[in-house]
Parts: C-alpha cells; sequence; structure tokens
C-alpha cells in the first residue's frame, strides 16, 4: 500500500517534470519539427528506392539507351522512353509558352491596376480554374477545344505559318497542341494568383521612391515593381510548369496516345504520365511493368531536375539583384 | 507664368501674417487655404505658407500632426493613397500644382523618404534611374550626373570604386544619402524631406545635415524633422504643426528664441506631451 501510493507520486512527478520541460518548449518543438522535416525526407527517399528496385528488370535489359530508345513495343517486348519524355517536355513548354504571357500579364492588371474590389473577384474566378477537376478539362479539350482548332486555329495556324516544320502534316485534333493548349489553361491560375500576390506584397516605399521621380504608374509598374517581384514570379512559373509535368488525365484525353517523335505540333503524341496511367493496369509480363514503373522515376526525376534549375535560378537573380 | 492669383497682394484669410508669407512674391512655393482629407478624416486645417527658394524650411511638431501629410500634398504623393481629397491652392513658380501633369510636378518636386528605398539595383543604377525614365540616352552624360549626383550627396568618394556593387551592401546612412542623390539627379527644384534622419545615427545624421547645407544654393529644401536641435541648426524658416493646422511659421530663431505662440512655446521648450 504504502509503496504503491510512492510510485504514484513518482509517476506524477515524472509527468510534472515532463510538462515543466514542455513549458520551456525548445527541444519538444525542435525534435517535433526535426522529426517531421526527416518524416518527409523519408518518405521521398523511399518512393525513389521503391522505383528504382522495380524498375530493376528494365535497368538489366536495356540501361541507359531505354531513355534515348525510341521504339515502344510491348508485344515485342522493346520499351523506349524517349516519345513520351519528348511528349512530356513539348506539351509542358507549350503550355508555358501560352500561359506565361497571360498569366503574367493578366496578374499585373489585377495587381497593379484594377480597382481593388474587382481585382479581388476576378482572382476569386481565376483561381477557381485550379479547382476545376481535370477529367473536365479533358471533355472541354474533346468537345470543344479540338473542334475549334479544326475548324478555326489550325486552318489559321497552316495558312500563315505552314512552311515551319512545327506546323506541318494532318490535323485529326488529338494533338500535342490540343494538349499544350489545354493544360495552359489548367497552369493558368498558378501564375495568376502567385504572381499577383508577389506583385501586391512588393513595398510601398517602392512604388512611391520611383513615382517620387516624375515616372508614370506605367514605367514604375514595369521598371521596379516587376523587378522586385521577379523571384516570386518565376518562381510562380515552375510550380505552374511542375503542375503540367505531372497533368496525367487532360492531357491523356486529348494527346493522342500516340508514341511518336515528331517535330509537328499537330501530330498526336503520347506523354510520361498519360501512358503510365492508360497502360499500368493492362501491363502483362514483368519488363512491362517495369518499363513503366522507370518511366514514373524518369518523371519523378524531370520534376526533381526542373526544381532545382528553378532554386539555383532564383538564388542566382537574388545575389545580383539585391 | 503669370497667373492673376500670383500678383494679388494679400490673401483674406490668412490665420498669421509672419514674414515669410509677406515676402511671398518672390516665393518657390505658396501654399493658399490647403485643406486635406483623408475620407471624411481632416489631416489639414487651412494652411497658408510661403516657401522661399534656396532656402531650407523644417516643420516640426507632435507625430500625428499632419507634417508628412503636407508635405506629400507637395509633390501630389498623397494622390496615390484612396479616398484622399485637397482643397485650396498650392503654387510653384505660380503655376497651379494641382492642376499641373503629376510626372511633371514630381520631377520638380523631389522627394527623399523616412526609410531609405534605394531600388535592388546597382549604387549606380539607383542614381541613373531617374535619367533614364526622363529619356536621356547618352552614356556620357548619365555618367557625369551620376557623379555630380553623388558629389553632392557627399557619398562619391566613398562609392566611386564600387558603384555596381547592389545598393543593399550600402550602410543606413549611406543608403540615405544615395536616395539623397537619385533624388538630386534629375535636378529638382525642390527637395522634400520626410525625417531622412530618423533611423539614423548621430554620425550619420550629421553628415546629411551637412550636405543639405551645401546643396541649398542648388535647391529648395523642405525637411520633416522630429528633432528640433536639426530644424535650429538647419532650417531657415520652421513651421510648427499641431493637429492638422499650422500654428506658427517664421525665421528659425525667433521660433525657437522667442516663439508667437504659447503652444509653440510648450512646444519647443519641451514642456508639451
Ligand atoms: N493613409 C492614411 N489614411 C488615413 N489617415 C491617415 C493616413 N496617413 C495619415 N493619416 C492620419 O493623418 C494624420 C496626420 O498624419 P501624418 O501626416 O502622417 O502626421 P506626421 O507626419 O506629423 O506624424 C494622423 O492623424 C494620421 O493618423
Ligand atoms: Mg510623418
Amino acid at each position: 500500500m504504502a509503496t504503491s501510493t510512492l510510485s504514484q507520486q513518482d509517476s506524477r512527478l515524472a509527468v510534472h517534470s515532463l510538462f515543466k520541460r514542455a513549458r520551456g518548449g525548445d527541444e519538444i518543438a525542435y525534435l517535433l519539427t526535426l522529426a517531421s522535416a526527416v518524416g518527409i525526407l523519408v518518405i521521398v527517399g523511399l518512393i525513389v528506392v521503391e522505383l528504382w528496385i522495380n524498375s530493376q528488370p528494365t535497368v538489366h535489359r536495356f540501361g541507359f539507351s531505354f531513355l534515348t530508345g525510341t521504339r515502344w513495343d510491348p508485344n515485342g517486348d522493346h520499351f523506349g522512353a524517349l516519345p513520351f519524355i519528348y511528349g512530356t517536355c513539348v506539351t509542358s513548354l507549350l503550355a508555358l509558352l501560352i500561359a506565361v504571357p497571360f498569366g503574367v500579364a493578366a496578374s499585373i492588371f489585377l495587381a497593379e491596376m484594377a480597382p481593388p474590389g474587382i481585382s479581388n473577384v476576378l482572382t476569386f474566378l481565376i483561381e477557381l480554374l485550379a479547382a476545376v477537376p481535370s477529367v473536365i478539362y479533358g471533355l472541354i479539350g474533346i468537345f470543344v477545344l479540338v473542334p475549334f482548332n479544326r475548324d478555326y486555329l489550325v486552318p489559321v495556324l497552316t495558312h500563315l505559318f505552314g512552311y515551319l516544320p512545327i506546323f506541318k502534316g494532318d490535323f485529326y485534333g488529338v494533338s500535342f497542341l490540343s494538349a499544350g493548349l489545354v493544360l495552359s489553361v489548367m497552369v493558368v491560375p498558378f501564375i495568376v494568383s502567385v504572381s499577383r500576390e508577389v506583385l501586391l506584397a512588393v513595398p510601398r516605399e517602392q512604388r512611391e521612391a520611383s513615382l517620387a521621380l516624375g515616372t508614370t504608374k506605367w514605367e514604375t509598374t514595369w521598371q521596379i515593381v516587376i523587378p522586385n517581384a521577379s523571384t516570386g514570379i518565376i518562381g510562380s512559373i515552375f510550380l505552374a510548369l511542375a503542375r503540367a509535368l505531372g497533368e496525367t488525365m487532360a492531357v491523356t484525353m486529348v494527346i493522342g496516345n500516340t508514341p511518336k517523335i515528331t517535330a509537328s505540333l499537330l501530330s498526336p503524341g503520347y506523354s510520361i504520365a498519360a501512358v503510365i496511367a492508360n497502360e499500368f493496369a493492362e501491363a502483362s509480363g514483368s519488363l512491362y511493368v517495369s518499363s513503366l514503373i522507370f518511366l514514373g522515376l524518369v518523371l519523378f526525376g524531370l520534376t526533381i531536375v526542373i526544381n532545382a534549375l528553378a532554386r539555383i535560378f532564383v538564388i542566382t537573380t537574388q545575389r545580383r539583384g539585391s | 507664368m503669370a497667373t492673376p492669383q500670383a500678383i494679388r497682394p494679400t490673401q483674406i484669410n490668412v490665420p498669421i501674417e509672419t514674414e515669410s508669407v509677406k515676402a511671398s512674391p518672390m516665393a518657390k512655393l505658396k501654399i493658399r487655404n490647403l485643406n486635406f482629407y483623408y475620407g471624411s478624416f481632416q489631416a489639414l486645417h487651412d494652411i497658408d505658407m510661403a516657401i522661399q527658394p534656396n532656402k531650407i524650411t523644417a516643420f516640426i511638431g507632435p507625430s500625428g500632426c499632419g507634417k508628412s501629410t503636407f508635405l506629400r500634398t507637395m509633390n501630389r504623393m498623397n494622390e496615390t493613397v484612396r479616398n484622399t481629397k485637397v482643397e485650396g491652392e498650392l503654387l510653384l513658380d505660380d503655376e497651379n500644382l494641382l492642376t499641373m501633369d503629376v510626372t511633371n510636378v514630381r520631377r520638380r518636386v523631389g522627394m527623399v523618404f523616412q526609410k531609405s528605398n534605394p531600388f535592388p539595383k546597382s549604387i549606380f543604377d539607383n542614381v541613373a534611374y531617374g535619367l533614364h525614365v526622363n529619356g536621356i540616352r547618352k552614356k556620357s552624360v548619365i555618367e557625369d550626373a551620376v557623379q555630380r549626383s553623388l558629389e553632392h550627396a557627399a557619398l562619391w568618394t566613398e562609392v566611386k570604386d564600387t558603384l555596381n556593387r547592389p545598393a543593399s551592401a550600402l550602410s543606413g546612412g549611406q543608403q540615405q544619402r544615395l536616395c539623397i542623390a537619385r533624388a538630386l539627379a534629375v535636378e529638382p527644384e525642390v527637395l522634400l524631406l520626410d525625417e531622412p534622419c530618423s533611423a539614423l545615427d548621430p554620425i550619420a545624421t550629421l553628415k546629411i545635415e551637412e550636405l543639405l547645407f551645401q546643396i541649398k544654393n542648388l535647391t529648395t529644401i523642405v525637411i520633416v524633422t522630429h528633432n528640433m536641435q536639426q530644424a535650429a541648426r538647419l532650417a531657415d524658416s520652421t513651421g510648427f504643426f499641431l493637429l492638422g493646422k499650422l500654428i506658427e511659421f517664421n525665421d528659425t530663431r525667433k521660433i525657437f528664441q522667442n516663439p508667437g505662440k504659447k503652444e509653440t512655446e510648450d512646444y519647443v521648450t519641451g514642456r508639451f506631451g
């Protein structure tokens, strides 16, 4: 009886001292945040390891030539990844080429020119675009964009620029061009909402310093506000790029799912994410499955490289700027 | 351009007849019956003042009394604040400043802010910016103007070998002098300074006071300060503001040694809160 009360007291003391420590908070906060940081790293590491282990049959069979191989022939047990890498890069770059000028211009309008009330409403609507499920974009792509391209856009493009290799050949609707256009609409909200935020965050003192020298509002926007926000704007572009690289559903619905490398944007193609989604369920044979898994690793590597490039770019421009 | 108002001999509702106001025909800036509103809040009440060319005019007064607001009406910087209204007359060389092209006003009436705000550019580009946007392209002209402005701002010897370094690498006092050089580069006729030394140590402050004294012959200086010694050391005329009203405006010596109003006396002798 006596011992039990004593040990009860002991444990109460222990709990008490723990709380006393906790009130200090530093160690516990340190451990918790450290554990979270390490945990995230471990998960990323596990994904890479798992993908690598499961892609071993393909690595042994094809080695580096998997990345440069242009033939994708599951029946003949021959797998090359280049058409998918090509399709992913072409559609993403095309999407950026369209989305960046529109997105940045829209964010400048919303942050610098529109009255705050209108700006908030428009920004809300544009951000809604990011909440639309990608399968809806795919449907709009098929039922609206593809016919529009066939009837209006492509005839004009081939008429004006038909001599360029990128606009040569027949157009059947599904194509790099259609996929890039759908993607551009999908990534624009990321560019607009992030760029608008960073433009709005440019300090008032910077704007006033410029205006006080007798510059117009537009000169101040162009020469002072945008350079001040450039790091964040570039960040938003890379965010959009990462989104475009990984987009699966909408792309697979309009790209044509044809593993071919052609210079013409009017031709159908394929992307990494699309081929994984389309073929994984029906993949028979360990080489087929492991090739798709290796493709997943390639996509993962691609996004990591692009993010790293973005980081380096941002750091170097920052150092040069201020 | 002499407008009819400019030669009107006296105003009817001038609250205080001071020597500076009487000397108004040759004033650089004339302010008459100026009222200013942030929304429904009236921040300035019936300000009348004449600012003499190539002199230093200082504004003192407790914080919140409208010194910055008044300064910022003189280059129309307050227009960038939403929902504001200005009433009255502001004449720059007898020209109505409120109806002039605003970029023209601001090029002629420069401004230096409380917190130094260099652009994230090199030292050289900071000073050259105002010239660029005003259409000057010739490299030699720009280089000369940059050097001259930095010399006037007493910064040239310190930065002449590091003109391509980022402005952010400079110390706080140097950054503020850079901002002065940037403002001087476009050769303003009036230079407004809003507590330019409030974030600086005494030595950096002294440097700025010295350079302001040196550039008096180039431009007309209007400075807001919370430091009464600074006003006493620097200014030819001093205005004392209280609750949005100009209580007294006179020769600096008169304001500090023989103020005409009880409120001024309380403030300059430190009896005021
Ligand atoms: N942007 C603004 N909106 C509303 N009221 C303001 C604004 N700026 C200043 N005020 C008010 O106007 C008065 C004068 O302010 P200010 O000119 O900054 O005074 P000072 O520079 O003498 O300290 C203060 O009561 C202040 O609260
Ligand atoms: Mg102030």
